[in-house]
């Protein structure tokens, strides 16, 4: 059961602004999820180990060589995309 | 319109590959599908001229295809059909844009989504949704409806979508085209921007098996950008044949369950039959833990895409809003970039992950992935592929599931397995119901792609259900 | 046996950047940025553009075992890398790839010379994670009305090598640092010098008191007065009988005095799971091959010293406590054999080397080597020395002019190539050294020019001359002094010695 202190503290942990409404609206079918999600409880998995990757894959590197699996952007390139810059770096807001 | 590789590659040869761009780019300003959320008219004409001029001798040279918009191209708009990613252009290709650019291919537009490939049905989409072609008050699938309303509507001969759970297969089958889901590892998802890595892949569309191996031997292949790429090239196309003898067919009951139309599991047994009448053998398969996929996989695919989409937070690119602090200003381009379904997955993949949840979410997500893993390899101990329906339904209306997300997720229960244990399934048509499409998919064992391209193919073949095209478009 | 009287525990934690590699952790952007434009490093990896996918550098990885098995870590069979989420302006995908269940390394420990005697310091991990870009204040970080970002530095390979809490001192804490220092500049996989190369995170807390983590260190000086501040603090805390609470606190280097950084900022809950676009690795057969490698470690440098040339211990742990000065010391050596086909005395030339050259360039803050591009050269071309210790041992000079000319070699500069000497030439290094003293008028005096000095001094001195006669043996001294004096200073003090004996009869 996620309560509206829950919402706000994930709210918070993945930076997502939510109003009053938006948590009103929210909850219900988080919840609906949630208590669907609880049938993998009827599920025996003791002793099972968890699959993170589907494939046996192991040890896959690249050299330390420049420009070898991804080059460099330019600067201009680098910054194309940002909303505000300066001076070459990207602009963010102040910290406090 | 609707013409295949072969069709296009003589037109091509006879006139050129700007009047077969035109052509499309004409279908494409006319619709009403809204399956595009960009059109590269300028630098696809730009190119087919190039291809006509230089003599490019890729097979895909001049042929347009159309690329989901959550496939980085280079200079060309890539939104995830997001209102977070407005303007964002990326600097650089995805390996399967590099691999059909080598090709020949004429990158067309980019079709329309689900944000952020969070969808069934192509609804979610910042730029609205897209229509199904065969019946434009019905959604054409998702979350690559865009890619597969645009093969369908013959607006492109091919294109590319995604597969996260279901993503290609889903619109194949309610569009009434071929979509594939290789094996995990087959095509690089680098340029792919991730819903849930360990989970998707990138995925072709065509309206006949043969194009769709076609397109699939120019995109797949090994990537060293990609560490979950594999290397073993091999070439699909070379694998249609005609003929199923002996092939053994595994039919998982789980798959025909409580909430499947009739029509469709009609359907899906008719062509069972007709590839038996075709010299294959069935036989029913258990499949125990089918009913634990859904749960399992929105609970892995939204741990996942809450940490992957923690990056949008316009300082690098996309949408800003007045700056204030950084953390206030982080949350509030977020809340304004994204939309409902998208913060929907976010807030609940962040408490499945969050402590005191991880172990009784996440991880025991991951454990039965592991059972239903175990469930496919079992039954491929006494099977070469399977069959079962794409989805238990055709074509739902628009705006019929949108307000209950949960119904909307429970429309994904056929195709998500197959994202967890991580094996190819294709979806082809295999009947109607009051002129919708049914699809079937045919899965089969990791890296058996051509096991499942060839029954795929022989169905073909033997029946006309993919020579149907919609009408009044 | 030192007895802890606040019951003092310190662990630390230190990132330290794997700079010497060509490439980042992830991609292949060059590590060669210091002197570039911010964000002219970058690529879609490392920027964290939608859909770009890390690999991992294979360099890092052996970089990262060299460590763990030079500070006596065990390798795992199996290490991953994991995401921790957090957001942060200078961190572009909004989690950082580290390790986490499954480092790399782990178990391992490194003697220092504690507060009584050797004392061993375990090492609980030592893991690889990606280093975040970097933030540029107007003004100070509270008052700037604005962030700048420079991605350059994001996706450096890291390595964080975490300690158990088994410092007792601050200075304990040092030593730590020093010997960690020493040992990661052994193994030729991070330059210490460059910005940021090594940063310090320390949990403290003393007998009746939760830990702190001070965080923001970014010097090892810097890193010894926050703890002697938080230390202080902890005990003022508990004396007015308050309560030390875990938390983390901020270093304020101008003020040096430590912060408490509790807010809701603080309410961190990582998330940690396994990055699905990395595959685990399997490396543990690698670590014998890399152990063959492995190059002589400061402490064995140190032994053998000690044994193979017999001199001080003392002497030993100068000149092997920084690389540099130990390779300088054998190349003097081993020049001077291969110059006068004679072996330099070990003990005189490590006198010399430590306590003149490297006394008086510690004096002066400067550095033995200098860089040029990625080449590094002496700042005393050692053909200098070895000639300087070559006159002293043919007493053509005197220990003065020697002194003189190791502070003239350090005000001119002598080093790299450009002022390389060149053997039996005008510009062979005994040439510059004996104009230099000529130039100064310091050319040391022998032969006539003593024995006049040496007969006035006897007819100016009667007094001690008599002393002398009478049995004074001390009277001498002072004859030699008088002779010093006249040639001032440029005479072989036993030298004159002897030839006012001569003269004495």
């Amino acid at each position: 059961m996620i309560t509206k202190e829950d919402l706000e503290h994930i709210g918070w942990l993945s930076r997502l602004e939510l109003s009053d409404e938006d948590k009103e609206k929210y909850s219900p079918k988080l919840n609906s999820i949630l208590d669907y999600f609880g049938e993998l409880n009827e599920v025996d998995t003791e002793g099972v180990e968890p699959t993170y990757h589907v494939l046996p894959l192991y040890n896959v590197f690249r050299e330390d060589e420049v420009g070898g699996t991804t080059t460099s952007l330019t600067q201009d390139e680098a910054l194309s995309n940002a909303p505000r810059k300066q001076d070459g770096f990207f602009k963010a807001p102040r910290m406090m | 319109m609707w013409a295949s590789i072969n069709e296009l590659r003589e037109r091509i040869h006879a006139g050129s590959s700007e009047e077969v761009v035109c052509e499309y780019l004409d279908r494409i300003g006319s619709s009403k599908l809204n399956a595009f959320v960009t059109v590269a008219a300028e630098s696809a004409i730009a190119r087919a001229k190039e291809i006509d001029s230089g003599g490019h001798d890729g097979v895909l040279a001049g042929i347009p295809v159309a690329i989901k918009d959550n496939i980085s191209t280079k200079g060309i708009r890539t939104t995830c059909s997001s209102n977070i990613l407005t303007g964002y252009v990326p600097p650089y290709d995805a390996h399967v844009i590099e691999r059909l650019k080598a090709a020949g291919a004429v990158i067309i537009g980019k079709t329309n989504m689900d944000e952020f490939a969070m969808g069934t049905s192509t609804e979610t989409s910042y730029y609205g949704a897209t229509k199904n072609p065969w019946d434009t008050d019905r959604v054409p699938g998702g979350s690559s409806g865009g890619s597969a309303a645009a093969v369908a509507g013959g607006e492109a001969p091919l294109s590319l979508g995604s597969d996260t759970g279901g993503s290609v297969r889903c619109p194949a089958s309610f569009c009434g085209v071929a979509g594939l889901k290789p094996t995990y590892g087959v095509i690089s998802r680098y340029g792919l921007i991730s819903y849930a890595n360990s989970l998707e892949q990138i995925g072709p569309f065509a309206t006949s098996v043969r194009d769709l191996a076609a397109i699939f031997d120019v995109v797949s292949g090994h990537d060293l950008r990609d560490s979950t790429s594999v290397d073993r090239k091999t070439n699909y196309s070379s694998a249609l044949e005609n003929d199923v003898k002996g092939l053994n067919i595994g039919v998982p009951a789980e798959y025909f369950g409580e909430g499947t139309d009739e029509a469709v599991e009609k359907s899906v047994w008719n062509a069972i039959h007709t590839l038996e009448d075709l010299g294959a053998t069935w036989t029913e398969v258990k499949m125990p833990h089918t009913k634990y996929a859904l749960s399992a996989y929105y609970i892995i695919a939204m741990s996942e895409a809450s940490s992957n989409l923690a990056r949008f937070d316009g300082m690098r690119y996309g949408i800003r809003t007045e700056d204030s602090n950084w953390h206030t200003t982080f949350s509030q381009v977020r809340a304004a970039g994204f939309g409902e379904e998208v913060k929907r997955r976010i807030l609940l993949g962040t408490y499945a992950l969050s402590a005191g949840y991880h172990d009784k979410y996440y991880l025991k997500a991951l454990k039965v992935r592991t059972l239903i893993k175990q469930d496919f390899e079992r039954a491929f101990n006494d099977v070469d592929v399977l069959i079962a329906p794409t989805m238990p339904y055709p074509a739902f209306k628009l705006g019929e599931k949108i307000d209950d997300p949960l119904s909307l997720y429970l429309a994904d229960v056929d195709t998500v397995p197959i994202n967890l244990a991580g094996v190819p399934s294709i979806s082809i048509p295999c009947g109607f119901s009051d002129g919708l499409p049914i699809g079937m998919q045919v899965i089969g064992k990791h890296f058996d792609e051509a096991a499942i391209l060839r029954t795929a193919y022989t169905f073909e073949e033997n029946t006309d259900y993919h020579t149907k095209r919609p009408e009044g478009l | 046996m030192y007895e802890n009287p606040d019951g003092v525990m310190i662990g630390l934690e230190v990132h330290v950047q794997l700079n010497k590699l060509k490439t980042k952790i992830f991609c292949g952007c060059s590590t060669d940025y210091h002197n570039d434009p911010p964000n002219s490093h970058v690529c879609p990896v490392c920027l964290g553009l939608p859909g770009s996918m890390p690999v991992i550098n294979k360099k890092a990885v052996e970089a990262a075992i060299k460590v763990g098995l030079a500070f006596n870590c065990t390798v795992e069979e199996r290490t991953q890398f994991y995401r921790k989420n957090y957001f942060y302006p200078d961190l572009p995908k909004a989690f950082q790839i580290t390790q986490y269940d499954f480092p790399i390394s782990s178990n391992g420990y490194v003697i220092i010379e504690g507060e009584d005697g050797e004392h061993k310091v375990r090492i609980n991990r030592a893991h690889m994670e990606e280093d975040p870009g970097r933030l540029v204040h107007e003004g100070t970080i509270d008052k700037s009305k604005y962030t700048l970002i420079d991605y350059n530095r994001s996706g450096m390979a890291l390595l964080e090598i975490v300690s158990e809490p088994d410092m007792r001192s601050p200075k304990e804490a040092r030593r730590y640092l020093d010997k960690l220092r020493n040992i990661i500049e052994y193994l030729d996989v991070s330059d210490a010098d460059l910005e940021g190369a090594m940063r310090v995170d320390a949990n403290i807390s003393i007998m009746g008191g939760q830990r702190a983590e001070i965080k923001n260190i970014s010097s090892f000086k810097g890193a010894e007065r926050a703890m002697l501040f938080e230390i202080v603090r902890q005990k003022n805390v508990l004396r007015r009988g308050g309560v030390v609470v875990q938390e983390t606190r901020h270093f304020d280097e101008a003020r040096e005095i430590t912060l408490s950084m509790r807010s809701k900022e603080e309410a961190h809950d990582y998330r940690y799971f396994p990055e699905p676009d990395l595959v685990p690795l399997k490396i543990s057969g690698w670590a014998p091959a890399i152990k063959e490698t492995l190059p002589e470690l400061p402490d064995a440098r140190r032994m053998r010293f000690v044994e193979q040339y017999g001199i001080t211990d003392d002497h030993a742990k100068s000149l092997t406590g920084e690389l540099v000065w130990a390779n300088y010391y054998e190349d003097v050596l081993k020049s001077y054999e291969n110059e006068y086909g004679e072996k330099l005395d070990p003990k005189f030339a490590a006198a010399w080397i430590n306590d003149t050259l490297k006394g008086e360039m510690n004096y002066r803050g400067t550095s033995l080597t200098f860089k040029v591009g990625s080449v590094t050269h002496y700042a005393v071309n050692k053909e200098y020395t070895v000639a300087i210790i070559r006159f002293l041992n043919l007493k053509t000079i005197t220990k003065n002019n020697a002194i003189y000319l190791f502070r003239k070699l350090l005000d001119e500069p002598k080093g790299g190539d450009y002022y390389r000497p060149v053997r039996n030439s005008p510009d062979s290094a005994e040439n510059y050294l004996m104009l230099t003293l000529e130039k100064e008028g310091l050319l040391k005096v022998e032969g006539d020019i003593v024995e006049t000095a040496a007969e006035e001094a006897i007819t100016e001195n009667p007094q001690s001359v008599a002393d002398y006669r009478a049995g004074k043996e001390k009277a001498l001294n002072a004859l030699v002094g008088a002779v010093m004096k006249k040639t001032r200073g440029r005479a072989d003090a036993r030298t004159a010695r002897e030839i006012l004996l001569e003269k004495l009869g």
